[in-house]
């Protein structure tokens, strides 16, 4: 690959749409997966009684709901991400190799 | 303070993962329906090495599979990488003594996949070829690093076969009757057949029909304890806290993370540690595309979720139906064997000897294929970074590279038996600890400073 490539890649708006939609989803993701987990962890640390209140059943506690919504949760996170990824941010990235494609043709 | 408290983590993290493995264990007597389910499974798994080998014929097809795995495939196996004889009889041992604490593993072990999605797969599947250490090396000195993250693979990978293969050798005592040394070297010489004969591909394999097997049996185990409440959760808690000794303490988060400090060092350390296992990255160069890398991830995400909540089914199974039962407590009111047994006990107590032998011969088949994985990622760490690329400067050929990854694999078993029958006695549970602590310590940062 070309310096002159690299440039045209860097400068392409396909390009710059792409990576900061990608990570700036990739972050939000991975701060709610962590906010979610370390929650459950300190109430766990601190106050582990919270968890261990009973539900209306009178026998099973809330803890047990929440960590079937922790795993859940993680299942969903990651199938957001995946269908985003494989829908909106490979169509930039296929937009972005066939400008690339077309450039390198006028170039050459 | 915080060293102590994230060594105690990690001590207690190697306590989980090495599973059915403390102490002393009783020989049971020969269990046949068990050997001929798991005679079945060995032959099955032969006739996929055979195929494999057919397919097998470039360095790619034995590091990669040809990169040819589909995204459900890969997904498959690397759920099976991760739900291993100890997650499975650990984890459901653990929710039998304690109750609610073991959820609180389990979601630790999970929450790390979709951190790696979202940060790690899709770089690692873009810039690497066979090994994370070609990742590392993208960006930084070549040299110096990838012999680092070689040698960081190589040690991760020991430690955590010996691990395996104690556990495999007292499981297997426990399980079928057989003595310790056999069951070693079976194990030893099964997994050195799959991958210098098969690669990637029959590991693969092996790994995807034993994820199968283990969800179904289950599965079929926590409908069997749900059905006999009625699918009521409140029946089954209510039996469960009047049975325990333990009583509602069940039901809450106990002593097992009890200081804040201890509690966020679990946390890292499961979630780093599962980040930086070099035979979970390396499954990412399986597939075709970022598409299929991302998908399998889902997948993965999926199963191994599942698959906790099943683990804490049966572990509430075995409180309600073991304890009530006095065929499987010894004479002072203990369960036979040690709490690890509670999910085998409990096969049998739900599906009789049949579905005894169908489990035993799973457990076993998992230990097979996880030591399958571990092998081929130490490998090709061998081959792959220290042979081909540091010390032949990437001047080598493809037939030249696969030689010494088949006598790296030949290496790394007998070093596998011999260390297994040597640390028979060793608490193997530090072991695990320290294969963690140096994956998440070692490993990751390579990793995360090559990508970032």
């Amino acid at each position: 690959m070309t310096q002159e490539m690299i440039n045209e890649i860097k400068n392409n708006p396909n390009y710059k749409a792409l990576t900061s939609k990608r990570s700036s989803l990739a972050w939000t993701l991975s701060i709610i997966m962590c906010a979610i987990y370390y929650a459950f962890i300190l109430v766990i640390a601190f106050d582990p009684t919270l968890l261990g209140a009973k539900l209306s059943d009178g026998i099973t506690s809330v803890g047990i709901p929440v960590g079937i919504f922790i795993i859940i949760s993680s299942f969903i996170l990651t199938g957001i991400y995946v269908n985003k990824a494989n829908t909106e941010f490979d169509e930039l990235n296929n937009n972005l190799k066939k400008d690339i494609e077309k450039s390198m043709k006028k170039g050459a | 303070m915080k060293k102590s408290a994230i060594l105690f983590t990690l001590l207690t993290l190697g306590a989980m993962a090495s599973g059915a493995i403390e102490g002393d264990v009783e020989k049971q007597p020969l269990n046949v329906s068990a050997i001929v389910m798991f005679l079945i499974f060995v032959g099955a798994t032969l006739i996929i090495t055979y195929w494999a080998s057919k397919r097998t014929k470039t360095a790619k097809d034995f590091y990669t599979a040809g990169g040819g795995i589909t995204g459900l495939q890969n997904g498959t196996a690397i759920a099976g990488d991760y739900m291993s004889a100890a997650s499975f009889l650990g984890i459901s041992g653990l929710v039998f003594m304690k109750g609610y604490d073991g959820l609180i593993y389990s979601i630790g072990f999970l929450v790390g996949w979709p951190i790696i999605l979202f940060l790690v797969a899709e770089r690692l599947r873009n810039l690497g070829k066979y090994t994370f250490a070609d990742v590392a090396s993208f960006r930084l000195q070549q040299t110096p690093i990838r012999t680092l993250a070689a040698i960081g693979s190589i040690i991760t990978v020991i430690l955590y076969l010996i691990a395996q293969m104690v556990g495999a050798g007292k499981l297997i005592q426990l399980l079928f009757g057989l003595d310790y040394e056999y069951a070693v070297v079976l194990v030893g010489l099964l997994m050195i057949a799959y991958v210098v004969f098969g690669g990637m591909l029959a590991t693969t394999w092996v790994q995807i029909i034993k994820a199968v097997l283990l969800l179904s049996g289950a599965s079929f185990m926590a409908l069997a304890v749900m059905a006999h409440y009625d699918f009521s959760f409140t029946k089954l808690f209510q039996t469960a806290v009047d049975i325990h000794s333990k009583g509602d303490a069940i039901m809450a988060p106990g002593g097992l993370v009890s200081d804040p400090i201890s509690a966020i060092s679990l946390g890292i350390a499961l979630m780093l540690g599962t980040a930086g296992l070099p035979h979970i990255l390396m499954r990412f160069f399986t597939v075709n595309d970022a598409k299929e890398a991302r998908k399998s991830v889902f997948y993965a995400t999926g199963f191994i979720g599942y698959f906790y909540i099943l683990t804490f089914i049966i572990g509430f199974g075995a409180i309600v139906m073991l304890l009530s039962n006095p065929e499987y407590l010894d004479k002072t009111g203990m369960i036979i064997g040690g709490e690890n047994m509670a999910a085998i006990h409990l096969s049998k107590a739900v599906g009789g000897n049949f579905f005894l032998g169908f489990i035993s011969a799973v457990a076993f088949a998992t230990i097979l294929a996880v030591v399958s994985g571990l092998t081929l990622a130490g490998a090709s760490a061998i081959s792959h970074d220290l042979y081909a690329s540091v010390w032949k400067k990437g001047q080598v050929d493809e037939a030249q590279e696969m030689k010494i990854s088949k006598m790296a694999t030949i290496g790394l078993g007998i070093i596998a038996i011999i260390l297994g029958i040597a640390f028979e006695k060793q608490n193997i549970a530090f072991m695990v600890g320290l294969a963690f602590a140096i994956a998440a310590s070692a490993n990751f940062p390579i990793l995360f400073l090559s990508m970032f």
